[in-house]
């Protein structure tokens, strides 16, 4: 078996970096033959470097435990966890602690099924860029088909299993938010469109809903809130990141707005997406999730994230460039923060409300 | 079955995915039993449906005969 698997996978390797080159596209195809010497049969340098790939495949013949883990994209997952389980704890009905940790888990474990069907299908994508060149289907640790297994059968347990532990639209939703996230948004959308951002978005603001289905067993406004604050906070965030990665999407030929409509209109965009987020998030402060403390952390955060959006419009790329998108890297850092707190006071106002004081 | 020498590192990787294959495994087992003893502990009292509807509501008995009413 371990023969077997050691003489497939130098081949299936080479398999989709030739598909790369020859499909790519004309930037693709040139930026792996331009960094990728050893797949260029024109390169002279082709005979050492094919050797240094092949002691690299030799050097990682079986995959650990840890590189199926690194499959399901424990990062996005941690996210996936807090929101779903602030959802899950902000509404009105509770739910045994056992029911309540297996909703989170089979949420969380739905998420993870989705970043290996991810991982499956943009292999192409994540070998060229450099963020994602070591993940474990790239990096040739798991062949992609293994990925593709993996995130199939871990859809159905998931789905199947928060159905059963708690209601069925919670195990729908879920299996809207795996085919959205793997089939709209990563087949789809994000090769298509540079409002990829956008609708992808989506995908990751179905976690907080899902959570608060499974304890209440329909979607209402509170749900429908917190879905709306990360779409609208996903667009800011990811195109801050990409104004300063714009060479890494440029060369995977993913059409990211920086790519499509310039700098420029990229900073216009953050602007403007951040100033339809903030009514967004003051209308969940507003609401019965929401209370003093969340109406005060909710304006002081949005009146911050605004000023950061207005001083990346304000920027050009000279300025950019001089301090080293100092000021984007900040917007983007902020971001998370923006997100992080906002699920943490819901949590603390429906903390407050059990002891008496809290929410509206 | 395999052509290839025993190998530390590959026998190490394999051990470890084993390993936390059959953890998750026993895990999801636990998991699922503690969700039946939950649901099954938790669940509304049963009964023969003889005297309730599902809803709750009184099951309508035959009226008494119209002249009767007041």
């Amino acid at each position: 078996m371990a023969g077997g698997r050691q003489d497939r996978q130098p081949a299936a390797c080479r398999e989709l970096i030739r598909r790369h080159a020859t499909t790519g596209g004309p930037d693709r195809g040139a930026f792996v033959a331009h960094n990728r010497p050893s797949e260029d049969p024109t390169d002279p340098s082709e005979g050492k470097a094919d050797m240094t790939d092949i002691r690299s495949f030799e050097n990682t013949p079986e995959a650990g435990f840890g590189d199926y883990v690194q499959l399901l994209k424990p990062r996005v997952m941690s996210l996936v966890v807090f929101t779903a389980l602030v959802g899950l704890l902000v509404a009105p009905v509770s739910l045994h602690p056992v029911v309540a940790f297996s909703a989170v888990l089979f949420i969380a474990l739905g998420a993870g099924a989705s970043g290996a069907l991810n991982m499956w299908w943009d292999a192409d994508i994540d070998r060229v860029m450099r963020r994602t060149q070591s993940r474990p289907v790239p990096s040739g640790r798991i062949e992609a088909g293994e990925a593709l297994a993996v995130g199939l059968a871990l859809s159905g347990i998931s789905v199947v299993m928060l159905a059963l532990a708690t209601n069925i639209l919670a195990g729908a939703l879920l299996a809207f938010t795996i085919f959205f996230y793997a089939v709209v948004y990563s087949m789809w959308l994000k090769r298509s469109t540079p409002q990829n951002i956008v609708i992808g978005g989506a995908a990751g603001a179905f976690p907080p809903m899902i959570g608060w289905v499974a304890a209440t067993g329909s979607v209402s406004l509170e749900a429908v809130l917190m879905f709306a604050l990360i779409f609208m906070w996903t667009p800011p965030h990811f195109w801050a990141l990409a104004l300063f990665m714009k060479s890494d999407y440029e060369a995977a030929g993913v059409p990211m707005l920086t790519v499509t409509h310039g700098r420029k209109s990229t900073r216009r965009h953050i602007l403007i997406y951040t100033i339809l987020l903030a009514p967004v998030a003051v209308w969940a402060a507003l609401s019965q999730i929401g209370g003093p403390v969340t109406l005060a952390v909710t304006l002081a955060l949005n009146a911050w994230f605004l000023i950061g959006a207005f001083r990346i419009w304000k920027r050009d790329e000279v300025q950019a460039e001089a301090d080293g998108y100092a000021t984007e890297k900040a917007f983007f850092r902020f971001s998370l923060i923006y997100l992080f707190l906002h699920f943490a006071v819901f949590l603390l106002e429906a903390a407050l409300k059990t002891q008496g004081i809290g929410g509206w | 079955m395999s052509n290839f020498p025993p190998e530390h590192e590959i026998h190490r990787r394999r051990f470890s995915r084993n390993l936390g294959v059959g953890l998750a495994l026993m895990a999801f087992v636990a998991l699922v039993f503690a969700l039946t003893v939950v649901k099954v502990t938790q669940g509304d009292m049963m009964h023969a449906n003889d005297h309730e509807s599902i809803t709750g509501a009184p099951v309508i008995v035959p009226a008494a005969p119209s002249g009767s009413a007041p």
